[in-house]
């Protein structure tokens, strides 16, 4: 087999999680407007300080245009089309305990390989699995709470703790921040809240899977993470939604907060139905992810595996507030067919000796377009203060694109920023050199790709990065020109 | 198997329009080691890249029968699974994917193909250190990425040892001597001596007499534009060595007359 054929085939992509499970949903009517906000906020049985801050961020929305910088391409979106909230229907009364959730829902997580049992697979890790507008289950909660871990869902959280809700929300991302983030802030129907009291070394990961199930629906999320002085938290989100050709939306917002001395570690392995081979369907994922070092000597680093989406539109973002504290970016973003990514972070530096690292690997397949966008800005108040870049776009055959845009801002002279790119090709050359060896053709790319993405995957929690490197390999399937 | 382990016969090749093998014969038998020299151009690894299977090159003509079987027919890693080994001229860096890793792979991609179990990273590791000593490579090489940062020496020295790894039957050098200092071409001479073996065969291709010294051949053929132009045992590469190529390049062909019209 010649290698550019291989190549060809090997970027024919197949989804494996693109099926629908049949399950009644409780939805609210498609469109939007103020009576669908306070239906949402209604639904949810919020405290009045929710309704208001949503209504707040809805009006705001009205002002606001839909932003077209960014290099993606798409038809516009008609937000009178979508449906805000819909919700598996509870049999009964609503899972009081995990046995209790509805067994379609749990056989779906269990096809998705997050099994909502605990002791299985992931027996070190707590999971919240959320299934279109709702949390429907959180394992390992009592495991958690001795420690003094909350980790539950958005909604629960809005409900048992109100005061950090009320004290941290839209802190980090105000609800005026942009289009999509506003429009979450008015809509956002669930998510995961965590928060690691001070002191806590979070006795295992937490994560979060996200499932679209529901035709037409926008995915809404808010995740809010606060890590108190001293502490440590290690989080995941995955991310999965049935094959359909009509796009769907996701715009959901994250939020991390780190104070003294604290980390959280966010990894996010992002599969979501990337459309067919035409570039029919798939999810439009216009993310908002900020963190706030608040406290000295913090630590927030973001790891993100982006394979999915139609289009990725999304910048993971550190505030480095507290001196010395540091901020992480590693990034590996794959489009292949027709996919398209406009991805990249922003570390703004204010206190002083603060510290950032910016590592991008960006693979493009197919006719998929990959751009890297970063913001690196050192005001005037950060003295000392240091970053390092590095973008490393990988192409795979002709047809595709790879871009970078740098945005670097420094505003004083005792600090350092370094920016390092390149471009590089898998060549038959080394194609040629792994079969000679007695490697596939697909084996062969796969482990340059996976060799390409290595340093990303080092920072993943160990069970995920090897899912990540699967992921990696079955998105390149059928995709190499 | 009866006859020789390669048989070449007229093999033709070209690349784009330009025919570069213009029907080569050559037979090698089982423990033999075959020294193929010639100017720039003559077409030396164009021949190692078609028997390995590259697929730059076209074949227009011609056939190679190893071990009985149609070699052009096979893919390259089915090459590799029957025991075709080539030790590259430049051989390509793989960032991030582990030196050891890389050839463990191989390893049991062919021993998989093979119907033999495959080597665990423990047993592979042992065995692969064994290997190291003979290209005398330090344990530095274990941890770095396939011939990324490597010295000349450094990647020759790992061809060498990728051979006595995947242990061929058939080993094609194109030019391993190029670019290595005196030390260097010693050590990888000494590897490449240390798997001379009566069930292998190999083919040594070099511009230079000077790894000849250390790995004596016994036939040396010279090429020159795409053909085997002369066959002779180790005197021959001393001669040329001494009198240069234009001994046996053809004379450039007399303009016929009228051809203008």
């Amino acid at each position: 087999m010649s290698a550019p054929a291989t190549i060809q085939e090997l970027t024919s992509r197949q989804y494996k999680y693109g099926f629908v499970t049949e399950i009644e949903a409780d939805a609210v009517p498609r469109g939007l407007n103020e009576e669908t906000v306070r239906l949402i906020s209604a639904k949810k049985n919020e405290p009045a300080f929710m309704l208001e801050w949503r209504l707040r961020a809805f009006r705001h929305w009205l002002t606001m245009k839909e932003p077209r910088w960014q290099n993606v391409r798409y038809p516009p979106i008609d937000y009178q089309d979508i449906v805000y909230y819909s919700a598996p229907k509870p049999k009964g009364a609503g899972p009081k305990s995990l046995d209790e959730v509805d067994p379609e829902l749990r056989q779906t997580f269990d096809k998705l390989g997050i099994p909502l049992i605990e002791q299985q697979r992931l027996a070190g890790v707590a999971v919240d699995a959320v299934f279109d507008s709702v949390s429907v289950a959180t394992t390992f909660k009592e495991k958690l709470a001795k420690a003094g871990v909350i980790f539950c869902s958005f909604s629960e959280a809005v409900q048992k703790h109100p005061e950090l809700v009320q004290k941290y929300l839209g802190s980090v991302v105000p609800y005026s921040d942009n289009f999509f983030a506003t429009l979450n802030s008015a809509v956002f129907s669930d998510g995961s809240f965590c928060y690691i009291p001070k002191g806590v070394r979070c006795p295992m990961e937490l994560s979060t899977y996200f499932r679209i199930n529901a035709e037409n629906t926008g995915q809404f999320e808010r995740t809010l993470i606060i890590a108190e002085e001293g502490s440590y938290v290690s989080y995941l989100e995955g991310c999965t939604a049935p094959m359909r050709d009509k796009n769907q939306l996701h715009a959901a917002v994250v939020e991390l907060v780190t104070l003294d001395d604290a980390q959280i570690k966010y990894s996010t392995v992002q599969n979501w139905y990337p459309g067919d081979a035409e570039g029919r369907g798939g999810i439009y994922n216009f993310v908002t992810k900020r963190g706030a070092c608040r406290g000295k000597r913090s630590k927030i680093s973001w790891t993100q595996v982006e394979t999915g989406s139609a289009i990725t539109w999304k910048y993971p973002s550190v505030i480095l507030q507290g001196d010395d504290s540091v901020g992480e970016f590693h990034s590996v973003a794959l489009t292949n067919n027709r996919q398209q990514a406009d991805t990249g972070t922003k570390m703004i530096h204010i206190g002083k000796n603060t510290r950032s690292t910016i590592l991008s690997k960006g693979i493009s397949a197919g006719h998929g377009q990959n751009t890297y966008r970063g913001l690196v800005r050192i005001q005037k108040s950060a003295a000392g203060s240091r970053n390092h870049t590095q973008c490393d776009s990988l192409l795979l055959g002709s047809r595709c694109g790879a871009h970078t845009m740098p945005y670097i801002e420094v505003k004083n002279t005792s600090s350092t920023v370094e920016h390092e790119a390149s471009t590089s090709k898998i060549g038959e050359d080394q194609l040629f050199y792994c079969m000679q060896r007695g490697i596939s053709a697909e084996d062969a790319v796969s482990m340059s790709v996976n060799g390409f993405c290595r340093v990303v995957f080092k920072e993943l929690p160990m069970e995920f990065a090897v899912e990540a490197q699967k992921l990696l390999s079955v998105s390149l399937e059928g995709s190499i020109a | 198997m009866t006859g020789p382990m390669l048989r070449i016969r007229n093999l033709r090749a070209r690349v784009a329009d330009k025919e570069i093998l213009r029907g080569i014969d050559l037979e090698v038998g089982a423990g033999e080691v075959h020294a193929i020299m010639g100017p720039n151009g003559s077409g030396k690894s164009t021949l190692a890249q078609v028997l390995a299977g590259r697929d730059t090159y076209s074949v227009t003509g011609g056939e190679v029968l190893y071990q009985g079987q149609d070699l052009l027919a096979l893919p390259p890693e089915e090459r590799a699974v029957a025991g075709v080994f080539m030790a590259f001229q430049y051989p390509v860096e793989i960032p991030g994917v582990g030196n050891l890793y890389f050839l463990r792979t191989a390893l049991n991609a062919i021993r998989k193909r093979r119907g033999e179990e495959e080597l665990d990273a423990m047993d592979f590791l042992a065995f692969a250190r064994e290997k190291m000593k003979l290209v005398a490579m330090d344990e530095s090489f274990t941890g770095r990425s396939v011939n990324e940062g490597f010295s000349g020496g450094e990647k020759k020295r790992n061809e060498i040892f990728q051979m006595a790894v995947l242990d061929p039957r058939l080993a094609i050098l194109d030019e391993t001597d190029s670019g290595l200092d005196i030390d260097a071409l010693r050590i990888v001479a000494n590897g490449v001596n240390s798997l001379r073996s009566p069930d292998r065969a190999m083919i040594v291709i070099t511009h230079y007499q000077r790894l000849l010294e250390y790995v004596v051949p016994d036939r040396v053929h010279v090429m020159d534009n795409g053909r085997i132009v002369r066959s002779g045992d180790r005197q021959l590469a001393l001669e040329l060595e001494e009198k240069g190529y234009a001994l046996v390049q053809e004379q450039p062909a007399a303009p016929v007359r009228g051809e203008a019209r």
